[in-house]
């Protein structure tokens, strides 16, 4: 049974179609990375695959319906949907206790372990507490909830370098398992490059690509070709090009490697560099 | 304790840890942190109570001559008199935390909204209902049985302290027990805060819809739409129903839960036995004002479950 399957799947704001016919399937265990500008329609992806607001098409996730069936859902589901929305006024040790007491799957120990990694007082208010700390007590509780699929919606961002990277390190060493399935948006795409299975890119509430990270690396290449061959290059029809210290670096989908390899020097490109070929306009990229 | 991540969660010395898998209790946790966060709840009628205890021990040191000046008056006099005190003790406990429930019911919806915690809480597999039901349920039953408990008790700190300061004079204080015969406090008490919350039920309902539905100044939505209608209404055709239905709404309770009596024009305050024996529950629960009130507070309570549930969060 895959984790998320969506078919259709649309979402209208007045005349603004925040989802235009998504449709997407996701297997149970993948670290799944969405990325997208700004209104893309990845919130309103994961707000309608957690249940918080009705859609039209078909959408199941874990096997049931996210809006009629959202209740029983939430046992199976954590998300955390935007940095820093702890209460304020809350204190940790309520934290805790509210959790343990609503969650059926929350174990306490877990998040008191968790806890006593960082800073954070049991006594303190969240208010008093850094963004980074917030952001490290939401991932405790989180974390101590043993759910199917966690959801994180920009959970690192205004974090320093420092926090956003033990964020997803801690995440990836002492939760994700491969039953888990997580789906994480974000803006910091390089910081997810490593620990991700899976890519989609949505761009006005459509999916313009997705693939695992194993086709994403033997789909792309990025040549740097010597000035002499640059012509050459260009007749391969990369599908953007772009400028950099002087020298062109093109990027190619579904090439051979070898005749690339001949021209200059190839390497696998980052998501963001696909990923800003893939939004750009293509007439700017100087294809012949 | 550093055995026991390796052991199942079940048991615990302190008893915090035995929440296991099939043992979670949503609403009550729900209610719960709402008293943590509005401590409000609390802490004004014990402000009342401290500002009224405060005056009375002010008070009681003319208790004596008071209490020798009553003896002259009618018995009936002298026993409104006595019981005055006590009555608007309970009176001010009472008001407050009614207005508190007031503001309570305005932010309840409202502010998790603005903070955006509301997605945390809706990252917890607690349902909407669950969270509007132990919302409303902080106006109808947590704050009127904290105002009723703090009057209460304030009332028997007034009645020993005026025994005190009696006993020190060389009076006995029967006669202040005689005035305010705790059991029938107790009765009157409870009997006005019972049919107070019963009253009020669409007023809590209605302002926590609009706490629910209003983005902000959910006080300017609540309120300004019944004023304008009342004004609209004298300007265009000189009448008030609005105006008489809205301050019936308020005062309702007190008319319609008590029997008019003789007497009542006549003195200033009425002893505490003619309040007893003027308690008319019957006439209360015949009301048809009652059971329409109750019946608009459940559709709001429904309305703002309903706008929680479908609104996009944040």
């Amino acid at each position: 049974m895959p984790c998320i399957e969506a078919r259709g799947l649309r979402k209208s704001f007045g005349a603004t179609k925040a989802l235009d016919g998504v449709d997407l399937k996701i297997e149970e265990g993948r670290i799944l990375g969405i990325i997208g500008p700004n209104g893309a329609g990845k919130s309103t992806l994961l707000n309608a695959v957690l249940g918080l607001i009705p859609y039209d098409g078909d959408l199941s996730v874990l096997g049931i319906n996210p809006w009629s069936a959202r209740n029983t859902l939430m046992r199976d589901v954590c998300f955390i949907a935007d940095v820093a929305v702890l209460p304020r006024w809350m204190r940790v040790r309520h934290a805790l206790d509210y959790v343990a007491g609503v969650h059926p799957k929350f174990d306490r120990d877990r998040a008191e372990a968790l806890l006593a990694r960082t800073q954070i007082k049991k006594t303190s208010k969240v208010r008093e507490l850094s963004k980074g700390m917030v952001t490290q007590l939401h991932l405790a509780l989180v974390m101590a909830i043993d759910a199917k699929l966690l959801v994180l919606d920009e959970p690192t961002l205004g974090l320093d370098l420092l926090y956003r990277k033990q964020f997803y390190d801690t995440l990836l060493n002492d939760y994700f398992d491969h039953r888990r399935t997580i789906v994480v948006t974000t803006h910091q795409v390089e910081e997810i490059e490593q620990i991700l299975t899976d890519l989609m890119f949505i761009n006005h509430g459509r999916i313009v690509l997705d693939c695992s990270m194993e086709d994403f690396q033997s789909r792309y290449v990025e040549l740097t070709p010597r000035p002499e061959h640059l012509g050459e290059a260009r007749s391969l029809k990369p599908f953007n090009e772009r400028q950099s210290l002087g020298r062109s670096i093109l990027l190619f989908e579904s090439a051979e490697r070898e005749w690339l390899a001949a021209l200059g020097d190839i390497r696998t490109p980052s998501i963001a560099d696909v990923f800003v070929a893939t939004m750009s306009p293509p007439a700017q990229g100087g294809v012949s | 304790m550093s055995t026991a991540s390796d052991t199942p969660q079940m048991v615990d010395s302190n008893g915090t840890r035995a929440i296991a898998a099939g043992n979670t209790r949503p609403f009550f946790w729900s209610v719960k942190r709402e008293i943590w966060e509005h401590r409000s709840v609390w802490i004004a009628p014990l402000a009342a109570a401290g500002v009224v205890l405060f005056g009375f021990a002010l008070r009681t040191f003319h208790l004596p001559h008071l209490l020798r000046q009553a003896q002259t008056l009618e018995p009936g006099m002298r026993d409104a008199a006595m019981a005055a005190p006590f009555a608007f003790a309970a009176g001010a406990i009472l008001l407050t935390s009614t207005i508190v429930a007031f503001f309570y019911c305005l932010g309840a919806l409202n502010n998790e909204r603005r903070d955006r915690s509301i997605l945390f809480w809706k990252s917890l597999p607690v349902s909407d209902a669950t969270t509007v039901m132990s919302k409303a349920f902080i106006p109808f039953v947590v704050l009127p049985l904290t105002a009723f408990a703090v009057a209460l008790v304030t009332q028997l700190i007034m009645l020993l302290l005026g025994s005190a300061i009696l006993l020190a004079s060389g009076i006995q204080p029967a006669t202040l027990w005689q005035h305010w015969p705790l059991p029938h406090m107790i009765v009157v008490m409870l009997y006005v805060v019972v049919i107070n919350v019963l009253w009020s039920a669409p007023i809590y309902g209605w302002l926590l819809m609009v706490s629910s539905w209003a983005r902000r100044m959910p006080f300017l939505w609540a309120v300004l739409p019944w004023l304008g209608l009342a004004v609209f209404e004298k300007i265009a055709t000189d009448t008030s129903y609005v105006w008489s239905f809205l301050a019936y709404r308020f005062k309702g309770a007190m008319i319609e839960g008590f029997a008019p009596t003789a007497d009542h024009h006549h003195h200033k305050f009425m002893s505490i036995s003619d309040v007893t024996s003027a308690l008319a529950p019957g006439h209360f629960l015949s009301t048809p004002g009652l059971w329409l009130g109750l019946l608009a507070g459940a559709i709001f309570i429904a309305a703002a479950i309903y706008i929680r549930r479908t609104r996009e969060p944040g």
